[in-house]
């Protein structure tokens, strides 16, 4: 993974440094609430319900086993002793004392993190596929990109003040795993009919209010244009977005008032100033990147044949390897996702011990790498076959090895009323009683690959909106209620979702997300995903039997 | 006399700003707006006292493209600090039409926002009144180095590595 050099190092140091003294200014009075409120935000500090809300940027999901421990060594110091893994990938603390944050930002730069532009109305943390560079499936590894965009954005003069955040995702695989479609840019790297490498470049998706697929502005753009592009559409947004109303200010409501085309074209022109200039990349730039993303040193010849004795003696590592396991693109290996849903777990949450003890795993086992996932999970991504097996042991131990990737019970999950100040309800304990109502696990394996989505509000911090299934947290007359919608997709063949109908109590929800997993058991023609069976037979039957009497 | 930072120093603010066309033209140098200017351009030019056209963040600063050459002080508004059109507005000025008189930030200009507008090509600061120049000075030297081309820089770092 990319190592800071001593320019890297500075420009962290001094934002850390820079931090403390706004946070000195704050206490001092010097600053006004408004006046701190964007500096902290840009830092990824939010004041929470209970406790301010500390958001840590993991660029694109990759973290080291270094970094983790200090991750782990900063939630016993600072925290409660345990860390969330959001869906964009970061790290949130849910309980720093605002006065301790620079202190925190002082022992990320120690291990070369930092929390900048992980909130406030900027271009956020870039995110990618969390499978990057070892997926069997992929054309390009999006990885040196990712990183070159994360040098772009970060502190970027002209775009800290953009009409509202920002987020760019990057895309090199055959499925997207990195939902470019619902982002404000979505990335999706291309080799056109010349042979020649380039992006093709998505505007305008998200979720939120407003969800939105985002509109090919350029079916190819050649790799080196990448950032005067990027910043052409940043020049486009930040000087003609909505400024007057929050919720039409994202770059979607700007594209769709345009219209694709002639937002398409003003790019194109803005483009053609910039095109060409200083910020064209280099190749040596690109060289110097992509040697941190270098293939590690395989060994090629790993007897994987004890896979079948094993999975014949111990059904549960079976079990586990169908679900967790996914095909490396070296043979011999293969990518363990670590699951952080176990059940009476919040979605996502992981213990400063669990984070000691995976970061050993990743040393010993993966090359002293991790990743995070926007699916709240983490992944080790380079596990010797004839190692599964005790991988699956030790992770076992740590109750991190629920066989439940891809399930109904792989929920994500927003941190919803427990924590966030802008819920509309809980979303952890109703996420828990789903999980409780699908424990069996032959139950949950029939039901096969769902996604469902939880959001606590129409933030949609849990991606409620392109979830197989997608739930939302609402609030009647001030009480919890939960709205359930359908047939979202967050593939490459990204779709939203439809609402069913008026919102279900609390305790009602599992039950109508059985009746509705009832359904397309008895509609699934064989090998049909709930999404395929619902595509097929449309949102009526779902909707009749989740509001049907009961006889 | 109001203060400014101009070229990292603290100087006297010789400038006044006239709000509207309707204000009264003062005898000290002064800012009009750009509708005052774009209307009275000619007799504008032909006041003793230095003028120049101050911008507001929703402006273009197209408008002004064939005035670059004559303007010796141009001055873009930030309503709010958190409204960032005029570091766009800044760079545009300075990089595509090829100003070269003094750019300076009025409104909400705070210590924090300093070190982005100098690297937009803001020469001079006009720091809100309540709050002390000195210490908005400092904001200037927040960072030792940077990624991005700028006006500034026009270098990106890794052309400069
Ligand atoms: S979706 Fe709403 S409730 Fe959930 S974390 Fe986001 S803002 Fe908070």
């Amino acid at each position: 993974m990319y190592k800071y050099d001593t320019y890297d190092k500075q420009i962290v140091a001094d934002r850390a440094r820079q931090y403390r003294g706004q946070t000195e200014r704050y206490i001092e009075g010097e600053l006004s609430d408004n006046e701190f409120l964007p500096l902290r935000l840009q830092n990824g500090l939010y004041v929470q319900r209970f406790a301010p809300m500390l958001r840590i940027a993991v660029p694109y999901g990759m973290i080291s086993s270094v970094q983790l421990r200090k991750i782990s060594e900063i939630s016993r110091r600072f925290d409660k002793g345990y860390a969330h893994i959001s869906t964009r990938q970061n790290i949130q603390f849910n309980w720093p004392a605002l006065e301790s944050v620079p202190d925190i930002l002082d022992a990320l730069a120690s291990v070369q993190m930092h929390a900048i532009q992980t909130s406030g109305n900027c271009i956020r943390s870039v995110t990618s596929d969390h499978f990057a560079g070892v997926a069997a499936d992929e054309l390009e590894d999006p990885r040196p990109w990712c990183e070159i965009i994360r040098q772009w954005s970060t502190l970027h003069p002209e775009f800290a003040y953009l009409p509202r955040k920002f987020k760019i995702a990057v895309n090199g695989a055959t499925e997207d795993r990195a939902a470019v479609g619902v982002h404000d840019i979505g990335l999706t790297l291309v080799t056109n009919t010349e042979g020649d490498k380039g992006f093709r470049v998505q505007v305008g998706g998200g979720l939120g209010r407003t969800p939105i697929i985002g509109s090919v502005i350029r079916e190819f753009l050649p790799r080196q244009h990448l950032l005067t592009y990027l910043e052409a559409i940043l020049r486009v947004y930040n000087r003609y977005g909505r400024r007057d109303n929050k919720y039409k200010a994202r770059i979607k409501i700007l594209v769709k008032a345009l219209s694709a085309e002639t937002f398409a074209q003003k790019i194109e022109d803005e483009w053609q100033h910039v095109k060409d200039g200083q910020a064209t990349l280099t190749h040596e730039e690109f060289e110097r990147i992509s040697t941190f993303f270098t293939p590690p040193e395989y060994d090629q010849n790993i007897n994987s044949g004890v896979l079948e004795q094993q999975f014949a003696k111990h059904e549960a590592f079976a079990q586990w390897h169908q679900h967790n396991v996914t095909e490396h693109k070296i043979a011999g290996y293969s990518i363990v996702t670590v699951s952080l849903k176990a059940t009476a777990q919040a979605p996502g949450d992981i213990s400063a011990e669990q984070m000691d003890a995976i970061a050993d795993l990743a040393d010993n086992y993966s090359f002293g790498e991790l990743r995070t996932t926007h699916l709240q999970n983490m992944v080790l991504a380079d596990i010797r076959q004839d190692q599964l097996f005790e991988v699956w042991q030790k992770l076992n131990a740590l109750d991190l090895a629920s066989p439940n990737i891809g399930t109904l019970n792989d929920i994500i999950c927003c941190p919803g009323g427990d924590f966030c100040s802008l819920a509309n309800a809980k979303s952890i304990p109703v996420a828990e009683a789903i999980q409780r109502r699908f424990s069996d696990l032959d139950k949950l394996y029939d039901i096969g690959e769902i996604s469902l989505n939880f959001s606590g509000c129409m933030n949609a911090c849990g991606h409620h909106h392109v979830g197989h299934i997608g739930l939302l947290g609402v609030d009647k007359k001030g009480a919890e209620f939960y709205q359930i919608q359908l047939g979202g997709d967050a593939s490459q063949n990204t779709a939203l979702g439809k609402i069913i109908g008026r919102a279900f109590g609390r305790d009602d929800v599992p039950d109508v997300i059985e009746k509705l997993v009832d359904v397309y058991l008895t509609n699934r023609h064989q090998d049909e995903r709930f999404i395929d069976t619902f595509n097929r037979i449309g949102i009526a039957p779902f909707k009749e039997r989740a509001y049907a009497k009961a006889d | 006399m109001p203060k400014l930072i101009k070229n990292l120093s603290i100087v006297d603010d010789a400038f006044s700003i006239k709000q509207t066309p309707e204000c009264p033209f003062p005898s000290s140098n002064v800012l009009v707006s750009l509708q005052e200017w774009k209307s009275h351009k000619n007799e504008l030019s032909q006041q003793p006292q230095q003028v120049g056209v101050w911008l507001n963040s929703d402006e273009e600063p197209e408008e002004l493209v064939d005035d670059i050459q004559s303007l010796q002080v141009i001055a873009i508004n930030f309503p709010t600090f958190a409204d960032g059109r005029g570091y766009s507005i800044a760079r545009l000025l300075r990089e595509r039409y090829g100003y070269t008189g003094e750019l300076r930030a009025i409104g909400d200009v705070l210590r924090d926002q300093l070190f982005y507008m100098s690297r937009c090509g803001f020469d001079t600061f006009s720091v809100r009144e309540d709050r002390d120049i000195n210490d908005a000075l400092e904001g200037l030297s927040d960072f030792s180095e940077v990624y991005q081309t700028s006006t500034e820089q026009p270098k990106p770092l890794f052309r400069r590595r």
